[in-house]
């Protein structure tokens, strides 16, 4: 059975200016994402993984070719339809985890929800679903300062999956933190990416992240050389 | 999503301490120099009332139209009835007659030869024992020698034009003027005290004497050159007395007949309408220039938490945000933030201004040096006047801060965001 494409690139390129001409940063970009795909951008600095990760976020546009993000047309969409496709359906992980540092772990999980309007009691429900996704219910009054690196990145994971996006971008989430951490929040996102479908794509060089993904996207120099599904995970 | 907010300026001393203390203070001192400006203007027009102008003062068409000459032969005559329907009309309104004159007040020696002359201002009141003139006058507090008039031909005089031509309490003088109608007039008169206002226009050559002496002395016995009316609240509303004299100017004066009755309220004596509106103008610029200088120190200071807050701004237009929506959220922070300024910095005004109204400030030194009329101790009036300019600065300063600091926001790159918040 054909599975549903959660986002669409075709023959993509962004282009930036420099003093001596427009520079590339990526070229002829063909690629499918389908619902509940966990999988990753690799490939070396200045390969153009976040420059891709930023198009398929609605952050930037493509500079030629499509980009369609869950029906949408990227590069048709000005600022205010791109923030509300992403309040709505997009999720984001970054590798600083950058927690909004006066509220708790509770209101910054909540945060995204507040953006949607939701109601009271159902954004509660779903607040206190995400932290027990992550595993904090004993650091629900904390705040981002009384927290370890993992912890503040399991808050991340929490709100950029509290709103049930169909999409989380992903960026070098593990870069900051130890192993034994990093494989628990890569643990943690594997499961949530299982057990409620969200699709994940990430962008990274850590092993250990490659090492869970199911599909594994190498870029060189903005462009795609190899696209591979993985076995196992 | 204002409660968010609000958890999010408490929780950040940065966000709120210097803000809020920056809107308190302003508004503090706005509040209080707006009521210092009231109690000036208010001073002022007490003054004036009392001694010039009333609260509204009913004269001829032709009388008012050379008003500061005070040309008594240009009186209404004849009106006895009229002024009693007045009285009727506007019981609101306490009805005394004045005359100010002009005259030469001439001490003669022992045998009766002319020893000196001086010009004098004077200004003829009812000064029969039950008179609320006196009381309007001051003149229990302002006798600095003797005592007032009891009877007829009895005579205050200006201490230092006493002091200047050498007159002793108890001397007789003869005050040369001319009646309404041209003719030479003159009357003896026994100096029985002296007064001083501590206004140098009354005080450099005024006499006082009973209406009825000067009222013979100048053949005025059917005119009446000038009638004060005063609010019986003795409170000056500039509203209320506009509507009255309106409404009398309507009845009663006639534009084609210059010896009609007309009624002008203070504000349209001489410059003194001009003057109030200078203090009115006054508070509305140091208003402006409070919300600039104080926008300007928030705006500084709102630069200044945008780089603190740069990541935090950068995750919320990641997650979803519009600009417009970061935009508001700051300009709703800072109407909390002015909100809170104001009412304490009300609260502050308030109490600076009750701490000053202990004691007051002299001006009797001021006075002396200028012409101007306001009272010796001058209070701060606190009027809902003095809190609205106070709090309106408040939060424009506090608005105009965060509305220029904020569009910041709209110079962000989205794109960028990503490197920017991974650094």
């Amino acid at each position: 059975m054909m599975k549903e494409k959660v986002a669409i690139v075709k023959n993509m390129g962004k282009a930036f200016p420099t003093g001596e001409g427009d520079f590339w940063a990526l070229k002829h970009i063909n690629l499918q994402f389908e619902r509940g795909e966990f999988c990753g951008l690799v490939g070396p600095s200045g390969s153009g993984k976040t420059t891709l990760l930023n198009i398929l976020g609605s952050l930037d546009k493509p500079s030629e070719g499509e980009v369609e993000v869950l029906g949408k047309q990227v590069h048709r969409l000005n600022h205010k339809q791109a923030s509300k496709l992403r309040a709505a359906k997009l999720g984001f992980i970054f590798q600083t985890y950058n927690l909004l540092p006066v509220y708790n772990v509770y209101e910054n999980i909540e945060f995204p929800l507040l953006l949607l309007k939701m109601d009271g009691a159902k954004r509660d429900r779903m607040v206190r679903d995400a932290i027990e996704w992550v595993g904090l219910e004993d650091k629900i009054k904390s705040r981002p300062n009384q927290l370890s690196g993992g912890q503040c990145q399991r808050v991340a994971i929490a709100r950029a999956m509290v709103k049930r996006p169909e999409l989380v971008l992903a960026d070098e989430p593990t870069a900051n933190l130890d192993s034994e951490n990093s494989y628990m929040i890569l643990d943690t996102m594997q499961n949530l990416n299982k057990e409620l479908g969200t699709t994940f794509i990430f962008s990274t060089h850590d092993q250990k992240v490659i090492s869970y993904l199911r599909r594994i996207i190498t870029l060189t120099d903005g462009e795609v050389s190899s696209d591979d599904i993985q076995i196992s995970s | 999503m204002l409660k968010f907010l609000i958890k999010g300026i408490f929780r950040d001393r940065h966000r709120w301490f210097f803000p809020i203390l920056i809107v308190m203070f302003s508004v503090a001192i706005m509040v209080f120099f707006s009521a210092f400006i009231s109690g000036f203007q208010l001073s002022y027009i007490r003054q004036s009332a009392r001694f010039s102008n009333g609260h509204t003062k009913v004269v001829s068409r032709a009388y008012a139209e050379v008003l500061e000459m005070k040309h008594y032969d240009l009186a209404l005559m004849d009106i006895d009835d009229e002024f009693e329907e007045w009285k009727a009309e506007y019981p609101q309104l306490e009805w005394f007659e004045r005359i100010n004159f002009g005259a030469l007040l001439d001490v003669p020696d022992e045998f009766g030869e002319t020893e000196t002359q001086v010009d004098v201002a004077g200004m003829a009141v009812d000064l029969t024992g039950s008179s609320k003139e006196i009381e309007r006058l001051q003149l229990k507090q302002a006798l600095r020698k003797g005592r007032l008039p009891r009877e007829s031909g009895e005579i205050l005089l200006s201490d230092l034009v006493a002091d200047k031509i050498e007159i002793s309490l108890g001397d007789s003088i003869t005050l040369m003027g001319s009646t309404m109608f041209g003719v030479m007039s003159l009357r003896n008169f026994e100096v029985v005290g002296t007064v001083e206002f501590g206004i140098p226009a009354l005080d450099r050559g005024a006499v006082l004497a009973d209406l009825e002496d000067i009222r013979e002395m100048l053949d005025m016995q059917d005119a009446k050159s000038e009638i004060f009316c005063y609010l019986k609240d003795e409170e000056y509303n500039l509203k209320t007395l506009t509507q009255i004299a309106n409404d009398f100017n309507r009845r009663y004066s006639d534009e084609d007949d210059e010896f009609s009755p007309l009624m002008l309220r203070l504000h349209d004596q001489g410059s003194l309408g001009s003057i109030l509106s200078l203090y009115d103008h006054s508070q509305f610029w140091m208003s402006i220039g409070f919300i600039v200088i104080i926008g300007i120190v928030l705006w500084n200071m709102g630069l200044l938490n945008g780089i603190r807050r740069y990541s935090e701004n950068g995750i919320r237009l990641a997650i979803g945000e519009s600009k417009d929506q970061v935009y508001a959220s700051l300009l709703m922070e800072a109407l909390i933030i002015g909100i809170i300024g104001c009412i304490l910095g009300v609260a502050l005004g308030i109490l600076f201004c009750h701490l000053f109204n202990k004691v007051g400030m002299d001006l009797s030194l001021y006075n002396k040096s200028t012409n101007m009329m306001s009272e010796n101790i001058l209070y701060t009036v606190l009027n809902a006047r003095a809190i609205i300019t106070g709090t309106l600065t408040g939060l424009f300063a506090s608005l105009l801060g965060s509305a220029l600091a904020g569009t910041a926001i709209y110079k962000r790159e989205i794109s960028q965001l990503f490197k920017e918040l991974e650094t």
